[in-house]
């Protein structure tokens, strides 16, 4: 009987928890699933929340009534792994041992990183849509906000769902003229990045899209310290943004216990993984997916969607004694919320850039374009989260690796035409 | 892309000015990318951070960001901005002569 851990009950977990339960017989494999708490949120609906459009207790289900009959669910919080005992060490005293790892415990934030970030002003002048009760709070100060600067800002990269920061400037835009104060507001958009995103074409566009709604951009800001009493956001180079009231997406480590988990994570608490098989570079019986993972990918739900195939068949294969399939191609889409009803999206992988045309096939949404059916698609895409992929069932027509039917665009190499 | 003459050798660069292959870098190549940057003379603090960064790739096949040199490089953000003005995380895989940091996606 072989024992599987998963470490995580988020999307990633929950999704692995599942497939690999359909995936082996109960007499074959015991499928073993922790998390800390109770508590699974829908993060993108996160981006809804400020603007009254959903709200927290909406987009949270519990952890346990997502994973099938048939796996047992550990409430605990994760003190370490020990890679050569094979054993996870619970906070609650307990240890698990097993045969192979899958770890799926995400990303947290690291508001404490930035100096000043959590002190004065902090949840009334400085938040965070990032959390439930960040977004829940910003919400209350949106509603009595009546003009002034408002600053977005991205501490550092990665991030999770990096265009959440962009749409939620698109988002404000929409919100403060359906208000009527939208001239009484100054927006503006601070990144660390020398553009408005990461992927050079998509970058191009959506800088347009800020510029068109006069969002102002700020770019190559790196954040060194925030003061919510002045209501200043300074650079580690001594330039400095005043602020209102201040949107800031803190820092990003992976899960605390994989520091303490020797050899297991980077510096910043991500696993470095095979960014093809899924294979932890620390242990071959060690699987990695989702935010946990450091690969050059978005930390996104469609990113943990699309490696949940590749990591049960690579749990399977590594089980059997065969080799590993090396089919993850980094495939990442997202819908990009613009305001008005409408949004964008944008489908991508390692090599190929952001396209225009249509996904999946030829037939199929907008691609790198606005448009209400987009708007449907990620309205629509909260019940496929719960009903569909979580359960780990397979979406009609979308698939791990990435389709090129629908794509109109050459297939461009990363960083073509960034001067363009 | 451009065939510049550094330090007496013909290095490939892209359109950003950071070398395609980083095999053709060694310290005199950084000393004088250094200049090009207006880093006049290169201290054993910036040597420190030019080697964690070559490390860093050679590892991983990517450079660290701010924050990882911060916590990892031994040298305080601060003095990497000191360092390395502007932008260190950049500026240092410039030097360093490996790929533009991705910053992640």
């Amino acid at each position: 009987m072989h024992r599987i851990v998963i470490l995580g009950a988020g999307t990633g977990g929950t999704i692995a928890a599942n497939r690999l339960r359909k995936a082996f017989t109960p007499g074959e494999a015991l499928i073993t699933c922790i998390d800390q708490d109770d508590r699974h949120v829908y993060q993108p609906g996160l981006l809804f929340v400020p603007f009254g459009l959903t709200h927290p207790e909406d987009i949270v289900k519990p952890r346990g009534r997502q994973l099938h009959r048939g796996i047992d669910y550990v409430m605990s919080a994760i003190e370490s792994v020990d890679l050569r005992t094979q054993t996870v060490h619970l906070a609650s005293g307990a240890n698990v041992t097993y045969d192979v790892l899958v770890v799926a415990t995400g990303a947290v934030l690291a508001p404490e990183d930035t100096e000043g970030l959590t002190g004065t002003g902090w949840m009334e002048k400085v938040f965070t849509f990032y959390t439930p009760e960040g977004a829940a709070a910003l919400e209350a100060a949106l509603a009595t906000f009546d003009g002034g600067r408002v600053v977005v800002n991205v501490v550092e990269m990665p991030i999770k769902c990096p265009v959440a920061p962009l749409e939620f400037c698109f988002l404000a835009d929409w919100y403060f003229q359906e208000r009527g104060i939208r001239d009484k507001v100054t927006l503006t958009y601070v990144t660390p990045l020398d553009a408005a995103f990461t992927k050079p074409i998509a970058s191009a566009r959506l800088g347009g899209m800020l510029e068109e709604r006069g969002i102002e951009l700020v770019t190559e800001f790196n954040t060194g310290q925030v003061d919510g009493g002045e209501g200043r956001l300074i650079s580690y180079d001594e330039r400095v943004i005043d602020f209102d009231l201040a949107v800031v997406i803190p820092a990003h480590n992976g899960a605390a216990y994989v520091m303490s988990s020797q050899g297991l994570g980077d510096a910043l608490g991500f696993i470095p993984t095979n960014e093809r098989t899924l294979q932890s570079l620390a242990a071959a019986n060690v699987f990695v997916l989702g935010d946990a993972a450091s690969l050059p990918t978005s930390k996104a739900g469609s990113v943990t969607h699309f490696e949940g195939e590749v990591i049960v068949e690579n749990v399977k294969r590594f089980l059997d004694g065969q080799a590993l399939d090396a089919s993850y191609d980094g495939h990442s889409n997202c819908f990009i919320e613009t305001g008005f009803s409408k949004a964008m999206l944008i489908d991508f992988n390692y090599e190929v850039e952001p396209q225009t045309g249509h996904y999946p096939g030829r037939v199929g949404l907008p691609l790198m374009k606005e448009s209400r059916l987009n708007h449907l698609g990620k309205l629509m895409f909260q019940w496929l989260y719960w009903h569909s992929l979580l359960p780990g069932r397979d979406i009609p027509g979308v698939t791990s690796a990435m389709p090129t039917a629908g794509k109109t665009g050459a297939a461009l190499p990363e960083k073509e035409e960034v001067s363009s | 892309m451009s065939v510049e003459t550094i330090a007496g050798r013909d290095i490939q660069l892209n359109e950003e000015g950071f070398l395609t292959d980083p095999t053709q870098w060694n310290e005199e190549v950084a000393v004088e990318l250094a200049q090009r940057e207006g880093i006049e003379t290169l201290s054993d603090r910036h040597w420190e951070v030019i080697r964690f960064m070559r490390s860093e790739y050679e590892k991983k096949g990517a450079g660290p960001s701010v924050r990882m040199l911060g916590k990892a490089s031994g040298v305080p953000i601060k003095e990497l901005y000191q360092l390395f003005p502007k932008g260190p995380a950049k500026l240092a895989a410039k030097i360093a002569g490996i790929p533009k940091p991705r910053g992640c996606i």
